[in-house]
């Protein structure tokens, strides 16, 4: 277990979450790619904060990205929810408008 | 720590990539939230393997027990019972798969290649010092974080009301409710 | 665990060869195995009991046919749960259906690697205890939601959805109200919290009567948890008569068992929990059981881990099958309205006791009042 691999995988979830937002159509599977992307970016900030010693804010700030990751779902899902009721459809391609 | 650490490692983040594959190919998307969780859980194997014990104990906690739920239900209250396999199509696949690979080959190489000025680690509860770092240093972000938990708390219960009926009488309404 | 495991191959010679993490893996599993078998064991005793129980109650005998006095009643339930026709619904979805069950059980039976069963008798004292516990039982929740949905049934989706945002609810106030026993021992380890209950005060030594927060805490967390583990009067996803026993209702056979025995796996560890946060744990009052030789030592302070656990149970039955069960609305508005404001007012008053009275609880003031 070494620093490198750690940043291969990070990346690895990265490019896998980069890839469901790009191809997927439904609201919510885009919304589970943005979260492989921020654990993508947690792994580095913790493995980051391992090997340089034990700095804390490593993992404070992860912490943080969690946090943000729960309040930032909880809305999205809310929004998806509003448009479901609204327009019989979380397809993300009937969302072109900003009006309604 | 080498021998069965170096195996638990190397389980871990098969887990955590491979589910990461399955939750970007698989089409039915309850599926792939399942996958999402297997991904989840080999993510907090990696932090407790990296020492960090608190964090992973939060990443079960609130992505499987809350983020993972939520997205359960929105998928349960956007689609029909009778849809039990949910499908949807994907466009773009080979420019994307395409992009995704050179991206992952550019940050690898960056992220092998760089002489960071790595130590060797230690396993030391973690805790008591994010605790404390918490109250002091970074008391600014754990008051600004939990405002925005308040609004997101308030504006997620405000979305998902329903829609008002016809305006009461008696009250102006221009527009909206 | 590598600390046994050292101990083992130094006293046992043809040990000497094999590595120690070979040793420290067997052991592991060999201690997981011994605690699985104790949890089964409890389950089926635990219904049986449980029948007993509501019997008594209701002024009747419960079950007396199989065995003396019905003692072998839960073996024939477990014989009829195995043979039974494995039945999955024609559209369900046959993946989830099947994997519904295994995440419930694992996260109801990942808990017990915590539970503080002797001096030493602990599978894994981790220094994230009681967290660990919060985090692994919010598994249940997905499990709850997977069979809801995997049922292909309009009822057991309904019973899933509404399971699963009660025990998410009631996860709230269930972690609120351990804090104030984290406070007072300084450490999310339950063998720490257990050791701070021990000393010279005997049983007033238990957190319970630490201070009156405390105290009131014990039973905000013991109502909280009560629902959280979906037991009457907060029964209503999975009540029989009621959503037709909610999201387990396609399940037949060994996967309904499997959902059977997570449910008092959970009341297990909301007793163990309560007693190794409130009620002293492995504590004998007045004696250290740390100085006997170390099985005698472990022997005592399991039976007395046991017997709190038990009668912890026992209460849990006896509210089960004495209240009525609320509604759904009444459910959400008792957690969100009554018992998260009272457990947040409840941690701030703890708070500001060990901060104005130093960390001392009212049975030490007494007792440093005489020396």
């Amino acid at each position: 277990m070494t620093l490198d691999k750690l940043l291969v995988i990070a990346a690895a979830l990265f490019c896998c979450g980069l890839y469901t937002v790009m191809t997927r159509r439904n609201a919510v599977a885009v919304l589970m790619g943005v979260e492989l992307i921020l654990n993508a970016t947690n792994i580095n900030f913790v493995a980051f904060s391992f090997f340089l010693n034990r700095v804390m804010g490593g993992q404070i700030f992860a912490v943080f990205v969690i946090v943000l990751a729960a309040a930032e779902a909880a809305v999205a899902l809310a929004i998806f929810l509003r448009m479901f009721s609204t327009t019989g459809t979380v397809e993300v391609d009937v969302a072109d408008q900003l009006k309604g | 720590m080498s021998g069965p650490a170096d195996y638990i490692f190397y389980a871990a983040a098969a887990m955590t990539v491979g589910a990461a594959i399955l939750v970007a190919i698989l089409p039915n998307i309850l599926y792939a939230a399942v996958a999402l969780l297997f991904s989840f859980a080999g993510v907090a194997g990696l932090y407790i393997l990296l020492s960090a014990d608190f964090l992973g104990a939060t990443q079960i906690l609130v992505y499987v027990g809350g983020i993972l739920v939520l997205l359960l239900f929105a998928v349960f209250l956007s689609n029909r019972i009778s849809d039990a396999k949910i499908t949807n199509p994907t466009h773009f696949r080979l420019p994307a798969a395409a992009i995704c690979l050179v991206l992952f080959g550019v940050l690898s190489y960056a992220g092998v290649s760089t002489p960071y000025a790595v130590k060797k680690g230690v396993y030391l509860p973690t805790t008591a010092d994010i605790g404390e770092l918490l109250m002091t240093r970074y008391l600014l972000p754990f008051e600004v974080a939990s405002v925005l938990l308040l609004a997101a708390l308030i504006g997620a219960a405000l979305l998902s009301r329903p829609d008002r009926a016809a305006p009461e009488k008696g009250e102006m309404e221009e527009g909206k409710g | 665990m590598e600390a046994l495991a050292l101990s083992l191959v130094n006293a046992i010679p043809p040990l000497a060869g094999v590595p120690l993490w070979t040793v420290t893996l067997l052991l592991m599993v060999v201690v997981a195995a011994v605690i699985l078998v104790f949890a089964l064991t409890f389950e089926g005793v635990g219904s049986l009991v449980l029948r007993k129980v509501a019997g008594d109650i209701q002024a009747r005998i419960g079950p007396n046919r199989v065995g003396p006095n019905g003692m072998l009643q839960f073996l024939a339930d477990g014989v009829k749960l195995v043979l039974k026709e494995d039945i999955i619904p024609a559209n369900a979805d046959r993946l989830l259906f099947k994997l519904a069950p295994y995440f419930v059980f694992v996260g109801s039976f990942a808990a017990f690697v915590v539970v503080p069963f002797g001096v030493g008798l602990i599978a894994a004292d981790l220094n994230i205890g009681i967290y660990y516990v919060m985090a692994v039982t919010s598994l249940v929740v997905v499990g709850v939601l997977l069979a809801g949905w995997a049922s292909n049934n309009k009822w057991a989706l309904l019973g899933g959805m509404r399971a699963a945002s009660q025990i998410v609810s009631y996860e709230i106030p269930v972690g609120m109200a351990l804090i104030p026993a984290v406070l007072i021992a300084g450490s999310l380890s339950l063998q720490d919290i257990v050791r701070s209950q021990g000393g010279l005060l005997g049983i007033f030594g238990w957190n319970l009567f630490h201070n009156p927060f405390t105290f009131f805490s014990f039973f905000l967390y013991f109502t909280a948890a009560q629902a959280e583990t979906n037991q009457t009067p907060f029964d209503l996803p999975e009540a029989e008569s009621e959503l037709v026993s909610g999201y387990n209702v396609e399940y037949s056979g060994i996967r309904f068992g499997l959902f059977f025995l997570a449910e008092f796996g959970d009341m297990f560890i909301v007793a163990a929990l309560a007693t190794a946060c409130f009620l002293g744990g492995w504590n004998v009052p007045f004696f250290n059981a740390g100085t006997l030789p170390w099985i005698w030592g472990n022997l005592l302070s399991l039976g007395v881990f046991l017997a709190k656990a038990f009668a912890m149970v026992l209460i849990m039955m006896w509210v089960r099958w004495t209240l009525p069960r609320l509604r759904v609305d009444q459910l959400m508005r008792m957690a969100w309205k009554f018992l998260v404001p009272l457990t947040f007012v409840n941690l701030l008053g703890v708070s500001l006791w060990l901060l104005v009275f130093r960390g001392k609880g009212i049975p030490g003031m007494i007792a440093s009042l005489f020396g």
